[in-house]
C-alpha cells in the first residue's frame, strides 16, 4: 500500500490482543501507577469496578498491532512484485475515546479504516492519511476508538 | 496531605510536572513491543528516513506524558480517570538520552452533569525536552471527584 494505492473507506484488521492481568499490571507500573490499575481494594471503590489496563496501554497494544499488520501487508505486497508502504511519523491524533474499561482476560480486536487522504504540502513526496481505528472487546463492545494521521510515501512525487 | 478535589483546580492554574530522562534502552525496548517500526529501533535505519535518526514511539511519549501525570499531581489526587484526548500533537522528536520536563494548564472546569459526584477538569499538556523546545502537547479532559464542602 503506497500512498496512491491507500482507499478511502477500505477496512484494515490489525489484529487482536488478550490482555492479561501480567502486562496490565506491568504496564502500569512503568507508566499509570494510578491505584484502580494496580490495587484491587481502590479499583472496587473507583468507577472502574475493578482493576482495568491503563488507556495507554490499550492504544499502545493497538500501534503494536496496526505495526505488524503493515509489516505483514507490505511482505505480501512484495511477494505479488508491488511496492510495501513506507510510512512515515505521524503529526498526531484527534478525539481518542476510551469507551469502556478494557480489563485483564479481556480480548480486543482492533480495526482500522481510511477516512481521508491528501498530498503533503510540507513534504513533497509524502501523502498524509487519516484513519480511524476502533477497538471491540469479546462482547462486541466498542472499547476504544482514535483518528489517527500518518505520513505515507508516495511512489511518484515529482508529477 | 489532603486529596486535590475538583474545587482544588482553578482556571490558569499551571501545574509543574517532574523532570523524566529517556534512555535509549527504553525507547528500544518500548518500540519493540508496541511501535516496532525501523526508525524506533534501529540508529542505521533511522538514519535516512524523515526524523533523521532513532526517535522514541509517539505512544510512548504519551506514556511517558502519563507517568509525569501521575507524578506531578495525578496519584495525590481524587481522579476518576479520563473519557479520552482531544488533540495529540507530537511536534518533534524525542531523542535517547532526552530530559523530559512539561507542565499542565487548567483550561476549563465543569462540573458533570449527570453524575454530581464528579467534575471535569480540562487540561492543556506541554512537554518539553532540555533545549525548552515543546515536543508535544496535549488536551483532554480528566474527571475528578468533588470535595465534601462542595
Amino acid at each position: 500500500m503506497i500512498y496512491e494505492e491507500v482507499i478511502v473507506g477500505s477496512e484494515h484488521p490489525f489484529g487482536t490482543h488478550r490482555f492479561t492481568a501480567e502486562e496490565v499490571r506491568r504496564f502500569a507500573l512503568a507508566y499509570d501507577p494510578q491505584p484502580f490499575h494496580l490495587d484491587e481494594e481502590a479499583a472496587k471503590a473507583s468507577p472502574f469496578g475493578a482493576i482495568c489496563a491503563s488507556g495507554w496501554h490499550t492504544a499502545s497494544v493497538m500501534m503494536g498491532l496496526l505495526v505488524r499488520y503493515m509489516a505483514r501487508t507490505g511482505e505480501h505486497a512484495r511477494t505479488e512484485g508491488r511496492r510495501a508502504a513506507h510510512l512515515g511519523p505521524s503529526p498526531g491524533f484527534d478525539d481518542l475515546k476510551w469507551l469502556r474499561a478494557v480489563y485483564p482476560g479481556d480480548t480486543v480486536t482492533f480495526t482500522g479504516r481510511i477516512v481521508a487522504k491528501r498530498e503533503s504540502a510540507s513534504r513533497p513526496g509524502w501523502g498524509l492519511v487519516t484513519m480511524e481505528t476502533t477497538g471491540v472487546n469479546q462482547k462486541g463492545e466498542r472499547v476504544f476508538v482514535v483518528t489517527g494521521h500518518i505520513f505515507v510515501a508516495r511512489a511518484n512525487p515529482a508529477s | 496531605m489532603p486529596k486535590r478535589h475538583f474545587e482544588d483546580f482553578v482556571v490558569g492554574q499551571i501545574l509543574p510536572l517532574p523532570e523524566r530522562q529517556v534512555s535509549r534502552a527504553e525507547i528500544i525496548a518500548f518500540a519493540a513491543e508496541f511501535d516496532p517500526q525501523p526508525f524506533h529501533l534501529d540508529e542505521r535505519a533511522a538514519a535516512t528516513d524523515l526524523a533523521g535518526g532513532l526517535f522514541a514511539s509517539g505512544w510512548h511519549v504519551c506514556s511517558l506524558l502519563m507517568r509525569m501525570l501521575c507524578d506531578g499531581f495525578l496519584v495525590e489526587s481524587a481522579c476518576m480517570g479520563s473519557p479520552g484526548i482531544e488533540t495529540m500533537k507530537w511536534r518533534r522528536p524525542v531523542r535517547p538520552g532526552d530530559r523530559l520536563s512539561g507542565t499542565s494548564t487548567v483550561i476549563e472546569l465543569r462540573p458533570s452533569t449527570t453524575r454530581p459526584e464528579m467534575g471535569i477538569v480540562r487540561f492543556h499538556h506541554e512537554v518539553l525536552n532540555q533545549a525548552g523546545v515543546t515536543v508535544a502537547w496535549m488536551e483532554n479532559p480528566i474527571f475528578f471527584r468533588r470535595g465534601a464542602a462542595s
